[in-house]
């Protein structure tokens, strides 16, 4: 590895064309990117990025399509494997996990969860099942476990499933809890997809476009989820998100990717007035003016 | 101990009767919890003393606004524990509405559920400044809040718990002070006409009302019931409160509004008090189920409800059932009927209850085919809710029923009803003015048209004001013919105007969820609700269900022509009532020139809506509606298709024989 792990440096982003001097919460890290670069045969994904998220922060990773913003998220969950640099999650005991290295589901273990682009339900299990699934990584027991059932399994279950019953009031999905995932509509169905990652328990979340293909409505109902879950259950969240007024609103800190490059990275203003990013991602200055307003950068 | 003549009272009888019993039930994290009645008192007594803490004094005012929760009868009973005065606030009024009630009753504390209405609140606090604390119950979102005004409900149940423990006695005490004369709701009513009122209920009242509703319906203690309609609404707090104190049965609430209708089927209550709404749409539930089903089920579906409605017909009448009938309508309930009612959640309904506006004979048959023993009930806020029911056994589709125990029911000489009971209420609260002509010498005058049959049941034709006077001098409801045309599962509300015009027409709203299937089902794409809407298929839809109704009716009172609105009604615009009444005089208003264009020459007229985002954002659509018209159906003139198709309906038409008295 060419980068130290830097522990007690509170320097944001070390990408070159990034000032040092931006304030940002002195909360410890939960992750850390360092150098990661993947490429696939000749096409390079990621280059050389860096980036941390800070403990109760939401961080939005926002780029044009194909500027590698879906490859980092698969890297630090364990889909991919970056051929340089490394990701570190550190828990809330404070011990340091190196993602690089784990599979999937261990890393799943750690703590953290994530949910896809494309919905990845069983659409033809109930919403409870699936959550229920998701929740199987944190039920322990094997072979004799299940055989003293009552005694062993039968109160872990019921614990399981009144975890699964609080993301259900949370997310206030109760009147469809029973119904099979594929006859909800679209934004139901991201909402479920949420809950699955929430089932995991985990410290912290990633969320591949929480919001795409949603209506303006469902769009503020996720953003309250999403807040919520910073504010009440005390998550870090990374996400990805075209819509840029959602961007703005949520995030504390915005990092842009552009073909596999930091370009930039910042509180949501320092990032609109960059003109590296207006240039490279939106091509005009609409991001000035985005206020409430809906810039969608990149079509779906 | 004193009769229990005051809620309070009624709630430590119970409380000692029957402690362990089950009082209140709610479901949360998916578990039905019980709270027994020994229970639920020390609750009431732990907020109510809680309430003192905080400086509640005898007659203050206490406004309540959330969801059918437990915490919404423990806060309406405690304060009315210490001689104040509660009043519920519709959870789904907009800030303005919540600020005017609030202001209206000079109330103390609000007792708000959540985020959502604590929001409206803290909007409106400059115009509020009587108001001291506002109590929440779920705290989700309020972590960031803190404002001084803000309060856990949970803390001022434990300050009060404290205090019961350094003063025992006192809340006893403070029980036994309470009095009938106090007053003890302040009932908004339901205002189809302007602002609303508040009308001062006192537990006298309340108290008469429970005696003479259970002295005729004898609800038992083990029943239960399912708490779902808004509980400010006279109905909600008739049985969840008012009975439920009298008689000792369980008070179930659902989970959240949105699964009423699943818990409903958990709960299998034993009855129900509906508003004409819900049953319509269980009617729309199930014919739209039933269409979706293979051919057998629908020929089964077909064959039974025939038995059923004979068989109801026959029983009605009260005739004689013949052998063979009595035969098939068992076979019919065993292949058909019991299942309907087990997906409704009616299978264990002793008694069912329809109020609050008329509802269609069509929707009435249709319960009383699958065995649905359904009733009216006919009253107003200002009665505490009830004043003439359907007996048990005694029931004909056109009338109201018998007057309770105890009431006097008369019918003035300008053909509006009177009513005189204990259970009249003593006036609106700050409102000398309106309190003056709504009673007169202990006559409360309903504002209502009607007149008493010959069995001295009483028929309630409609509004007063909005009956109308069709161009050949007949009398007729607009309601009667909206709620004919709402018996369609494609039809959500329906307007209809007449009076003064040479001919009748009807603004009609879709119902967007089972039109929408139909319309998937033909494979007819859509995008909006306005899109929908205007699909030349839905208007064919419509059209053939307008003109089957239209032959039912007298030839004068018939549609000549009708448009499908691009949008739904709604409360928000003020277009219906929070009970979900529809505002004929301000629609009239809203949408003149739609109004102008039913009675025009074009069939088609532009419109233009502006739609308002919750983040305040607003759009403009611009569309076109189509104007339907059905001139041909009345081209014979005079000669009325009679209903061919099944039992006679001519006496479903009240209004026809209208005028009387």
């Amino acid at each position: 590895m060419a980068h130290d792990p830097h522990p007690s440096a509170n320097l944001a982003v070390p990408a070159p064309e990034q000032p040092g001097t931006v304030e940002r919460s002195d909360t410890a890290r939960r992750l850390t990117v360092e150098a990661v670069s993947l490429s696939f045969g000749g096409v390079t994904a990621l280059d050389d990025v860096s980036l941390d998220v800070h403990h109760g922060e939401i961080v939005a990773i926002i780029g044009p399509n194909g500027a590698g913003k879906t490859s980092l998220l698969n890297c630090i969950s364990g889909l991919y494997r970056p051929q340089r640099g490394r990701i570190l999650f550190h828990d809330a005991a404070g011990a340091a996990h190196e993602l690089t290295r784990r599979r999937p589901h261990q890393i799943a273990a750690v703590g953290v969860a994530r949910s896809f682009q494309n919905i990845e339900l069983f659409a033809h299990m109930s919403v409870l099942d699936n959550l229920m699934l998701g929740r199987h990584i944190r039920m322990r027991g094997g072979l004799v476990d299940a055989a003293l059932y009552w005694w062993l399994q039968r109160p872990r279950e019921i614990e399981a499933r009144r975890r699964v019953e609080e993301i259900i009031d949370f997310l206030e999905i109760e009147s469809i809890r029973h119904h099979p995932v594929g006859t909800l509509a679209y934004g139901l169905q991201k909402r479920v997809e949420l809950g699955r990652a929430l089932a995991l328990d985990p410290e912290l979340l990633l969320l591949d476009e929480p919001m795409a293909g949603m209506n303006t409505e469902e769009k503020e109902d996720m953003a309250r989820f999403v807040l919520d879950l910073g504010e009440e259950w005390g998550l870090t969240i990374a996400l990805i998100e075209h819509d840029m007024g959602v961007v703005m609103d949520l995030s504390d800190w915005v990092v842009v990717l552009d073909f596999g490059k930091v370009i930039a990275a910042g509180t949501p203003d320092q990032v609109r007035a960059d003109p590296e990013v207006i240039r490279a991602y939106l091509g005009d200055e609409n991001l000035k003016g985005a206020g409430p307003a809906v810039v969608s950068a990149a079509p779906a | 101990m004193t009769a229990a003549d005051t809620l309070p009272k009624m709630l430590c009888a119970r409380a000692r009767e029957r402690g362990g019993a089950t009082a209140l039930r709610q479901k949360e994290l998916g578990v039905w919890h019980e709270l027994t009645w020994r229970r639920y008192r020390e609750r009431v007594r732990d907020t109510a003393l809680g309430f003192l803490e905080l400086g509640l004094e005898r007659g203050d005012k206490v406004a309540i606004v959330g969801d059918n929760r437990p915490q919404w009868l423990i806060s309406e009973l405690a304060a009315q524990s210490v001689g104040a005065v509660s009043m519920g606030v519709y959870q789904d009024s907009a800030a303005s509405e919540v600020e005017f009630l609030i202001a209206w009753s000079e109330a103390v504390l609000v007792v708000a559920e959540d985020q959502e209405q604590v929001d409206k609140i803290l909007e409106a606090r400059t115009g509020l400044p009587r108001v001291r604390r506002v109590l929440f119950y779920d705290s989700r979102g309020l972590r960031k809040y803190d404002d001084p005004l803000l309060l856990d409900l949970a803390e001022v149940e434990r300050m009060g718990a404290r205090r019961a423990a350094l003063h025992p006695g006192e809340f006893e005490a403070l029980v036994e002070a309470t009095r009938p004369d106090d007053v003890a709701i302040l009932s908004t009513t339901s205002g189809t006409t302007g602002k609303p009122k508040l009308a001062m209920l006192t537990h006298r009242n309340l108290h008469a009302m429970a005696e003479s509703f259970t002295a005729v319906e004898p609800l038992a203690p083990g029943d239960e019931f399912l708490s779902f309609l808004p509980l400010p609404w006279i109905g909600e707090q008739m049985i969840a409160v008012a009975c439920a104190l009298r008689v000792g049965f369980t008070v179930n609430f659902p989970e959240e509004p949105e699964t009423a209708q699943q818990d409903l089927r958990e709960i299998g209550p034993h009855m129900l008090f509906s508003p004409p709404r819900i049953w319509e749409n269980m009617v729309s539930e199930v014919q739209v189920k039933i269409e979706d089903s293979s051919w057998a089920k629908r020929a089964i579906y077909g064959w039974a409800m025939r038995k059923g409605c004979a068989a109801a017909d026959l029983r009605l009448a009260k005739r004689p059932l013949p052998a063979a009938l009595a035969l098939e309508r068992r076979l019919a309930e065993l292949l058909c009927f019991l299942w309907i009612k087990d997906k409704l959640g009616l299978r264990r309904m002793k008694r069912a209850y329809t109020g609050g506006a008329a509802l269609g004979p069509d929707v009435f048959r249709f319960f009383h085919a699958l065995g649905v023993n359904l009733k009216q009930i006919y009253g107003q806020t200002e009665v505490s809710g009830i004043s003439v029911l359907h007996a048990d056994g005694d029931i004909k589709f056109q009338t109201v029923g018998l007057p309770v125990p105890a009431t006097e029911i008369r019918i003035a000489d300008n053909g509006e009803i009177l009513t005189r009971s204990p259970a009249v209420f003593v006036g609106y609260y700050n409102n000398p003015e309106a309190t003056a002509e709504t009673l007169e010498d202990g006559w409360l005058h309903s504002g209502d048209a009607g007149y008493l049959d010959e069995d001295g049941h009483l028929i309630v034709i409609d509004r007063a004001k909005d009956v109308m006077t069709l161009h050949d001098g007949t009398r007729f409801s607009p309601q009667f013919i909206e709620n004919k045309l709402k018996f369609s599962p494609y039809v959500r509300e329906a307007v209809v105007f007449g009076g003064d015009w040479p001919f009748v027409t009807a603004m009609i709203t879709i119902d967007f969820a089972n039109a929408g299937k139909w319309a998937e089902r033909k494979q007819l794409p859509y995008t909006t609700f306005t899109d929908l809407s205007q699909k030349p298929e839905i208007y064919a839809l419509v059209r053939e269900h307008v003109a089957r109704m239209n032959e039912d009716l007298p030839a004068a009172a018939r549609i000549r022509r009708f448009l499908l609105l691009h949008k739904e009604l709604d409360a928000d615009d003020a277009e219906l009532t929070r009970t979900r009444k529809v505002r004929r005089g301000f629609i009239a208003e809203r949408y003149r020139p739609l109004v102008d264009a039913l009675y025009g020459a074009l069939d088609r007229v532009p419109v233009e809506t502006v739609i308002t985002y919750q983040d305040g954002r607003t759009a403009t659509t611009r569309t076109e509606l189509r104007i339907e018209s059905l001139a041909e159906a009345v081209a014979v003139p005079g000669a009325a298709g009679r209903g061919t198709d099944e039992a006679p309906r001519a006496e479903n038409a009240p209004a026809t024989r209208g005028g009387r008295g």
